[in-house]
């Protein structure tokens, strides 16, 4: 197993596949506590004010002081609600993003899961957030959530489509589905990313056009997937409370935090793998040793984290028509129509 | 239990039912603790009920309780963002029925100072319209600027809303040396973020798709129902009491009665109205840049013209532009020093009673946006 240093040390044994599933768990939680800060800062510097300054220095404990908060309160199941679904569904929700964490890789040496359908899996399992969503809204027994999940449900599988064909464009582009293969088919310099056509020869620039549109429909439809601003209708504060989660409370609470959070840098690493080069340097081999690599990839995928925050405290929320709208008549045509493109490009090479 | 049954299912009888939601008064988009029992057929809404009353304070009973003077701090009180406009017409109604006038320089003091807390009040109803429609960051950039203003009323009368200033006869005291300079700071840095606010949210290709055509209000009814201010205007109805039944000094000052023109939209949409109010602020600076020069110093003591003994005999309706619309008091006197009857007419109470008309058939989202335009205090629609 050359894709995980762990296995190599330890050999095949149930400790290095132990060591191999804890390390993205500590890798979401620390990366969790990192973008509750972001958030908290960014939202404060958009904004014009300081944010948290009291808790450490510039208010950098502040995450933890909020899951400590968390932690304390008292977790409220409602009378009527439906408890085993209720219960559930903060678990599975977190299941569903922390799952996908399985094959996102850090670098070469290290994809915790190097399979061979990677980037289909992290489709697959991402999915199971609707699942989630919709168990905890209908079984809170609170008309707002059910608003809530039943917008969030068709909203998070409208967006799978142009999602989904994006990333059959990026698949005929690298001919595989695998997370190292993507990633290795973008070696070398920027210009070999698939933003930019991928390698080949320079004929590929015809058809960054189509690329540019495919990463747009693909980030767009990852802001609707993750819930997020000017998408965040099924959470919708001025509309309906709370959507899905306005009955939970406590760790429950957290744990659906938690998982959009995760969803985040799940959908950001996805940009990152399919058109960014994933853990490869900017500049060939420069900077390009196992460690630098897995700065590049997390440099990369947080930025889009950052750009998702940034969206957030910029723009109003559309309407559950117009996102629909977008999703049917704007984004899925463009998809068509550069997956088109791409298998032409694809022939062509 | 795990019995296995037929069911028959009958297609012909599947009845659909509508939903009964009930939006406040713990809601955050009610502005207050005002309740909506909306009907909802999936997103859409049939019917909307609004249930006012939660923040009732008996306020035309308590004044026959009180002395004319101790009524003005009673007044604040009834929309309490913006409390130098509810000052002004109940001030003006007392004096008139004691047939007492007041300088020229009382007066230019008392119109910047309602004009100043104009340009608060609509800068939270942008605001908190902003909020409604999801952005986040226009309503803490709104409410920095709110804040320098505050902070100079507060310098004039000592707290932040309800200032108690605009006294029968005169005002509490005189402007402090360096007021004119604050005035300019003000005009200036909300030029600022209004310029950036336009940027930001009024031209967003998104909050245009939000608010554009949306809860249309067409000028007959809004005419028919008695709406007033911003909401009337947006409609195209050129209709200021500033302009149309001058008090105060506004008829020597130069200023432009906005309108409603259906720039993004319809006119009369939820967009106008917003942006009515964003025209309106720009043209209130422009009262305080022409009411400032008015302001010379001078010796006048602004509690020398306070009557001792206020005690008026007769009635008489005083109104004037709030700037959620007409504010009138009907304030009746019997010559003894407690009023007989004070009854106020609540701009935000008969524009909210528009909202079942307008909203019908639009979204739940929709809903929001358009009671988000209304500009509602709930203080005084309860009073």
């Amino acid at each position: 197993m050359e894709s995980n240093f762990i296995l190599e040390l330890l050999g095949n044994n149930i400790w290095a596949y132990l060591i191999t599933a804890a390390i993205p768990l500590v890798f979401v939680v620390v990366y969790a506590l990192v973008a509750i800060l972001g958030e908290l800062k960014i939202a404060s510097w958009v904004q014009d004010r300081l944010g948290p300054m009291r808790t450490g220095p510039w208010g950098i404990i502040q995450p933890v002081a909020e899951v400590v908060k968390l932690l304390q309160k008292e977790d409220i199941t409602p009378r009527n609600a439906n408890k085993p679904l209720f219960n559930t569904a903060p678990f599975v929700v977190f299941t569903g993003s922390f799952a996908a964490f399985a094959v996102i890789p850090y670098s070469s040496k290290f994809i915790p899961a190097d399979i061979n359908l990677g980037v289909f899996y992290i489709f697959a399992v991402s999915s199971f957030t609707v699942i989630a969503i919709l168990m905890g809204g209908w079984a809170s027994n609170n008309k707002y959530s059910v608003l809530g999940a039943v917008r969030s449900a068709s909203q998070m599988i409208s967006y799978e489509i142009p999602t989904s064909l994006s990333i059959i464009a990026i698949a005929a582009l690298s001919n595989t589905l695998s997370v190292s293969g993507i990633i290795n088919s973008q070696s070398g310099w920027f210009w070999n990313w698939n933003l930019l056509g991928g390698q080949g020869s320079a004929i590929k620039y015809l058809f960054i056009p189509f690329l540019l549109v495919l990463f747009i429909v693909y980030f767009v439809g990852s802001l609707a997937e993750a819930n997020r601003t000017p998408f965040d209708i099924p959470e919708g504060e001025s509309e309906i409370v709370g959507g899905y989660h306005t009955e939970y409370s406590s760790m429950k609470f957290a744990m659906f935090y938690f998982a959009e959070y995760a969803n985040m840098y799940v959908v950001s690493a996805m940009i990152t793998i399919m058109f960014l080069g994933g853990w490869n340097s900017p500049f060939g081999d420069f900077m390009n040793s196992p460690i630098w690599q897995a700065f590049w990839f997390i440099a990369k995928a947080m930025s889009f984290v950052f750009v998702q925050l940034w969206l957030r405290w910029t723009l109003p929320r559309v309407r559950v028509d117009q996102l629909m709208h977008i999703c049917w008549k704007v984004m899925l045509p463009a998809a068509f129509v550069s997956l088109i493109g791409i298998s032409l490009l694809g022939v062509i090479k | 239990m795990s019995e296995i049954r037929d069911v028959a299912i009958d297609l012909g009888n599947v009845h659909t039912e509508h939903m009964k939601l009930n939006v406040g008064p713990q809601h955050p988009s009610t502005h207050g603790v005002l309740r909506l029992m909306v009907e909802l057929e999936g997103e859409i809404v049939v019917d909307v009920v609004p249930h006012i009353g939660y923040l009732h304070r008996c306020f035309e009973k308590v004044c026959e309780q009180n002395t004319y003077t101790q009524i003005v701090p009673y007044v604040d009180r009834m929309d309490y963002v913006n409390s130098m406009n509810n000052e002004l017409p109940y001030v003006i109604g007392v004096e008139k029925l004691l047939g007492i006038t007041v300088s020229e320089r009382i007066e230019a003091i008392r119109v910047i100072c309602a004009e100043l807390d104009r340009i608060a009040s609509h800068e939270i109803a942008v605001a908190t319209f902003g909020m409604d429609a999801g952005a986040f960051t226009p309503f803490l950039y709104l409410f920095r600027d709110r804040e320098k203003i505050l902070w100079v009323l507060e310098k004039l009368s000592g707290s932040r809303l309800l200032y108690n200033y605009i006294r029968i006869g005169g005002l509490m005291r005189d402007v402090y040396p360096t007021f004119k300079d604050d005035l300019r700071d003000i005009i200036k840095t909300v030029r600022e973020t209004n310029a950036e606010i336009n940027n930001l949210l009024n031209d967003n290709k998104i909050f245009v798709e939000r608010c554009a055509n949306i809860g249309i209000l067409p000028p007959d009814v809004a005419i028919n129902y008695g709406a007033s201010g911003p909401m009337l205007r947006a409609s195209g109805v050129r209709h200021d009491l500033r302009r149309v039944d001058p008090y105060s000094i506004y008829n020597k000052l130069d200023f432009e009665v906005c309108v409603g023109t259906g720039t993004m939209g319809t006119v009369g949409d939820s967009w106008d109205r917003n942006w009515v109010r964003m025209l309106e602020m720009e043209q209130s600076l422009r009262i305080i840049e022409q009411a400032m020069e008015m302001i010379t110093d001078s010796s006048e003591d602004v509690r020398a013209g306070i009557p001792k003994r206020i005690a008026p005999k007769g009635e008489l309706y005083s109104r004037a532009e709030n700037p959620k619309g007409e504010l009138g008091f009907y304030i009746v006197g019997d010559g003894k020093a407690k009023p007989q009857r004070v009854k106020g007419r609540s701009p935000c109470y008969v524009n909210l009673s528009i909202i079942p008309e307008i909203s019908k058939g639009y979204m739940f989202a929709d809903l929001i946006i358009i009671l988000g335009s209304i500009d509602i205090v709930l203080g005084e629609i309860d009073r």
